[in-house]
């Protein structure tokens, strides 16, 4: 019971934070939005980019969300207060669910205002079920939340932290990106041979790895050894 | 805190950390009787504030142990940590939160009841500030960091240089926050350059000096051994 009461503390904490100063959120959406707008303009023919729409949204997620998960350790280092949530104590399982449920929760906020600007912008026919396409940008949030908090938590503590995030970041998430990347085309692009569920069920099961293995690691990040 | 909950006996035997190959503490022994408030003083360098943070549980010894109350602190250290206190040079505060805010994260964190007007009064701060805590002076974030950590009722009140920073009126509030706390019986420990400042709220003074435990005396000797 005490650890639910810490996660949801520390959620909230970290939405307050974002509320009182929400420069991580609107650099998370202009950053990815700016790469959406980008890859439109150059591209050549409306069929290529209505084909690249769920790839293009997922590289601008990807890297929009490397840069906040950095920022997010951020405001735990300025002061110091990482150590000082260890001491309170907050137990690092509850830090580590609550952090990474916060990043998770702003990563599929911005992907779903995106979404309607992507649909727009790329000239999108939505042929398949929006039930799926809300899921599986939820699910690739997810998927990209949970290592980048724990890698995070990792690299904040290093000199050179906003590039070493990338060089881990990337190799842990590509698969969940790609299957996220695969369900949102196929949803947009129309899915005859029923493929998005069986991609879901990828995101799904990469999830649950990367939510449990981090939350398990994470004690190691934030104690002294 | 009350009768029912007083300080925590500190023993610390043979205790020695590094940072890399450094030894910053060198097998150190010190005991802290339950309800002592004891000023330690020392250089720069001498290991004062690594010292407070093992006994924060910030850090693990490297060599030999501390003992709380009989228990061994680094295996106990969940069950510990909720009765130690910890004010260090770095405040803990959220920047962007206001003073209120911060009191009420830190309560929320913590599953503490929090009345923050009474504690903001206590540490004389305004409790109609809204500004977000980036804005405050150095005393005031110092004043702040004091009242996150009253939030607890520590039995372990360990503060790293406590009078630094703050004026006649935040040492006089740091002072009185120390006199209130050993009226019940909380065992402190705290590290000063400047132990004139600090002695009136000590019971017991020791110096630290190259990572040991140089001398151990009385307050007043520890002023009568800094003064020129």
């Amino acid at each position: 019971m005490i650890v639910f009461r810490q996660i949801g503390a520390v959620v909230l904490k970290d939405l307050l934070v974002e509320l009182r100063s929400p420069t991580r959120l609107s650099s998370l959406f202009f950053y990815a939005f700016a790469l959406l707008l980008m890859v439109a303009f150059a591209s050549s023919t409306t069929d290529v980019m209505r084909r690249q729409a769920g790839g293009v949204l997922w590289i601008g997620l990807l890297l929009a969300s490397t840069r906040s998960f950095d920022q997010s350790f951020q405001a735990e280092h300025d002061e110091g207060a990482l150590e000082g949530l260890v001491l309170w104590p907050v137990r690092p399982v509850a830090l580590y669910y609550g952090k990474a449920l916060a990043n998770a929760l702003s990563v599929s906020v911005v992907a779903l205002a995106l979404l309607p600007l992507l649909i727009a912008l790329y000239d999108v026919n939505m042929r398949g079920d929006v039930g799926q396409l809300v899921l599986g940008v939820v699910l690739g949030a997810g998927a990209l939340a949970a290592p980048g908090t724990l890698l995070a938590g990792i690299t904040s503590q290093a000199r050179g932290a906003s590039a070493l995030l990338p060089l881990l970041l990337f190799p842990t998430v590509v698969p969940a990106v790609l299957a996220a990347s695969r369900v949102t085309t196929l949803v947009m692009e129309g899915d005859p041979m029923g493929q998005a569920s069986a991609w879901l069920g990828v995101v799904g099961a990469l999830n649950l790895i990367h939510w449990t293995a981090s939350g398990l690691l994470f004690r190691w990040v934030v104690e002294d050894a | 805190m009350s009768a029912a909950n007083p300080g925590i006996a500190v023993d610390v035997a043979g205790l020695a950390r590094r940072f890399g190959p450094r030894w910053v503490l060198k097998r150190l022994d010190l005991a802290v009787p339950a309800g002592e408030s004891l000023l330690i003083t020392g250089p720069n360098g001498s290991g004062k504030t690594t010292l407070l943070r093992c006994l924060a549980t910030a850090l693990k010894p490297h060599e030999g142990q501390i003992r709380l109350d009989g228990d061994d602190l680094w295996r106990a250290r969940d069950r510990f940590r909720g009765s130690i206190a910890f004010v260090s040079h770095a405040t803990r505060l959220y920047e962007d939160l206001s003073a209120r805010d911060n009191l009420v994260v830190w309560a929320r964190l913590g599953g503490l009841p929090v009345d923050a007007d009474s504690l903001l009064r206590r540490v004389s701060l305004p409790v109609d500030r809204r500004d977000p805590v980036r804005t405050f002076s150095a005393g005031m974030r110092r004043r702040l960091a004091l009242a996150v950590a009253l939030l607890k009722t520590p039995r372990l009140m360990l503060l790293d240089e406590p009078f630094t920073a703050l004026d006649p009126e935040g040492r006089a509030l740091v002072g009185a926050v120390l006199d209130d706390l050993r009226s019940r019986h909380a065992t402190i420990v705290l590290t000063s350059h400047h132990p004139e400042e600090a002695a009136p709220y000590c019971t017991a003074a020791a110096h630290l000096d190259d990572g040991r435990i140089a001398w151990r005396g009385t307050p007043a000797e520890a002023v009568a051994k800094a003064t020129p």
